[in-house]
């Protein structure tokens, strides 16, 4: 198996205009794709709403946007049972989407209403909406991963044959956790997806200039007895075909995978961060391979009719503004909840 | 009534629990086929088979990491972390996604999960091996935190921490392993944050925490020599925190000594302290007195750790100075 599949030191990022890497998968139903392209679409509407209501001062703290990055998540959203789970960090809200997870309570949570998802008590950084398999966003690099591994041991012991799908970033590929967590998801062959979302930078650094291997998590699959497997990030098709196959072999006892998908990071590490020391042109090869263009382009040239794509555009925009409206209509919390649901009892009472 | 060490209560809680409940599960370094490194598991895995009964390798993280999300998602887990110290690699599971997850969720994320661990000192293991870190885990909102003292109160207060819906820290004092109970036939279930008054007394009131209540009663035995009367609680848990038995008690005495194992900065005793100077001021009749470690890093050799850890003989001088 490990020999079938391309090295990674072999590949390259693709450059601008180049053709999807070597795994060209069959393209999916027409179907699959128009809903991949009306979730990328309104997790880019998202996303751009949520920097605005920034700039706005409606939206306070910090949040990690994920504008480039959507075809990594929507495609998993679509590949995904209901059932299954997912686990995701800070950067988490394209994640929260593709579960379906409406985007009113999303938005809400993000400028601390009563009607967020968790009642303004997470933020943008802690989405989580158990009813739709999305387990949590995790702000803290690296311990996720080992908590997807607890999900899919319980999925195995209880005898489901659930899946957890586990996002992150590139940075995270050199913390401790990362390696706890692949080397016990092999040795118990557990049902989990690692995909790390390569965008290139750790935060503010170049992640080639701190990580000993050219492919972050790619490079290190072999240590864990693990194929290396790298997909064009920014191929929504290419995402679609990789998420099935993974979770297809999770589902069937065939154990983890780890998957590496080149993506690019539209803005900065986070709100504060204007991401002035990138290098123009790589900024300017990588908008060049904006997932979302290139996907409308792509489903246009297989004979999606104009018209039907430009109504997809404008729904999603549509759902965005009607979230907007709604969220921002909504009340602040009540403070009583600071005091609230530390405890299963619902209280924070620690005394008697 | 039969007689039990602390150590083999473990294995009897925990073997007591996955029988009543298929979703418990087990998991460790050398738990399993081992038996633990001290022999407080054994039997498990063949009762309850390699699916419950799970070795895992050194990786902290990856323990309670498993623990979380199997507790999420349906089993009530029993992590082992194998010495009370290694939390401190595995302390952002702990502090920052167990302890957090119910309340930045809203309440969605229940988890029924207990850590137990291998705590304090008095065995000669050295600094890093002979932490008493119960105060670390006190500090943090969301999750429990209990000790006992007794084999009995192990089966009662595990029983307890296994059926609860929070996370509890379950600290298993070393150099109590050994040490053997009376432990009444059949299902065995306290109640998380009573605490237990081992020994009534008039005089002053002892609060004492594991391995401390042994030597408070110990105290207590050569104070009664000399006439005076110590009543001795054992505190069993620190979150919940029994405030009302410690306050009827010091009602009654006039008179605080608490017992801490854990170094003297932030350690239990203070929040005790500061609760009952606030509450009970009026009540007291002499200063409040911590007999705690010192505020140093726990010494190897015999000669050194007894004389840093509290004895029977510093809890009567304490005694002695919050009467005087």
């Amino acid at each position: 198996m490990f020999s079938s599949r391309p090295k990674p030191e072999t590949m390259t990022a693709p450059a601008a205009g180049a053709s999807a890497p070597s795994l060209a998968p069959a393209a999916p139903p027409q179907e699959v794709r128009l809903s991949l392209y009306r979730r990328m679409l309104e997790m880019r509407g998202f996303e751009k709403r949520a920097y605005d209501l920034f700039l706005q001062g409606l939206v306070k703290g910090t949040s990690h946007l994920g504008l480039g990055q959507e075809a990594v998540a929507a495609a998993f959203g679509e590949a995904m049972r209901p059932d299954d789970y997912t686990f995701a960090t800070y950067r988490g809200h394209n994640h929260t989407l593709a579960r379906g997870v409406p985007m009113v309570p999303v938005m809400a949570e993000l400028m601390g209403r009563e009607t967020g998802l968790m009642a303004g008590k997470g933020g943008s950084m802690h989405l989580t909406s158990v009813e739709h398999g999305m387990m949590g966003s995790y702000a803290i690099i690296g311990a996720h991963l080992t908590i997807a591994n607890g999900a899919a041991w319980s999925a195995k012991v209880r005898g489901t044959d659930q899946v957890a799908v586990c996002f992150f970033g590139d940075g995270t590929t050199n913390i401790g956790a990362f390696h706890e967590a692949l080397n016990l998801a092999a040795v118990w062959k557990l049902p989990v997806v690692f995909v790390c979302e390569n965008n290139l930078w750790m935060e503010y650094t170049p992640i080639g200039s701190v990580t000993a291997v050219r492919q972050p998590a790619a490079g290190r699959a072999g240590a864990y007895n693990l194929p290396p497997v790298l997909v064009d990030g920014n191929d929504a098709d290419a995402m679609y075909a990789i998420a099935t196959s993974s979770i297809a072999r999770a589902r069937a006892g065939e154990g983890p995978a780890l998957i590496e998908a080149l993506t690019y990071r539209h803005g900065g590490h986070s709100r504060a961060d204007p991401a002035k020391y990138r290098p123009e042109d790589e900024v300017r090869q990588w908008l060049e391979r904006d997932p979302l263009p290139r996907y409308r382009f792509r489903l246009a040239a297989d004979g999606v009719a104009a018209e039907a794509l430009d109504r997809i555009e404008a729904e999603a925009q549509a759902t965005v503004d009607e979230a907007t409206a709604q969220a921002q209509a909504s009340a602040e919390p009540p403070v009583g909840l600071v005091e609230k649901d530390v405890f299963a009892d619902g209280g924070a009472t620690w005394r008697r | 009534m039969a007689e039990m060490t602390y150590r083999d209560a473990v294995a009897a809680a925990i073997a007591q629990e996955m029988e009543r409940d298929p979703s418990v599960v087990f998991l460790g370094e050398d738990v399993a086929a081992a038996g633990g490194v001290f022999k407080a598991t054994v039997g498990l895995l063949d009762k309850f088979g390699p699916e419950r009964v799970v070795d895992t390798p050194i990786a902290e993280q990856a323990i309670l990491g498993a623990a979380m999300g199997a507790a999420m998602t349906g089993l009530r887990p029993i992590a082992e972390i194998m010495f009370s110290d290694f939390l401190a690699v595995c302390w952002d599971l702990v502090a920052n996604e167990i302890a957090k997850t119910r309340y930045m969720t809203n309440g969605q994320v229940s988890l029924p999960l207990v850590i137990r661990t291998g705590n304090g000192g008095g065995v000669r293991f050295g600094a890093q091996h002979s932490q008493s870190v119960e105060n670390w885990a006190m500090m943090i909102p969301g999750i429990k935190v209990v000790a006992p003292s007794t084999p009995r109160d192990v089966i009662g207060l595990l029983a307890a921490a296994v059926r609860d819906p929070d996370p509890v820290l379950f600290f298993e004092q070393k150099s109590l392993y050994a040490t053997k109970g009376e432990v009444e036939e059949g299902e065995i279930v306290d109640e998380l944050g009573r605490a237990t008054v081992v020994r009534e007394g008039r005089d002053v009131t002892i609060v004492a925490l594991a391995a401390m209540v042994p030597r408070a009663q110990a105290a207590a035995e050569l104070l009664a020599a000399e006439g005076i009367d110590a009543a001795v609680i054992d505190l069993r848990s620190l979150v919940p925190l029994d405030v009302t038995t410690i306050a009827n008690s010091v009602v009654a005495t006039g008179h605080l000594v608490t017992v801490e194992e854990n170094p003297r900065l932030c350690g239990w005793g203070a929040e005790v302290a500061s609760i009952v100077a606030e509450e009970c001021i009026f009540d007291l009749d002499g200063p409040i007195v911590r007999v705690t470690t010192p505020h140093v890093p726990l010494p190897a050799a015999e000669a050194l750790e007894d004389a840093a850890m509290p004895s029977p003989e510093r809890i009567v001088a304490g005694v002695r100075h919050s009467l005087a």
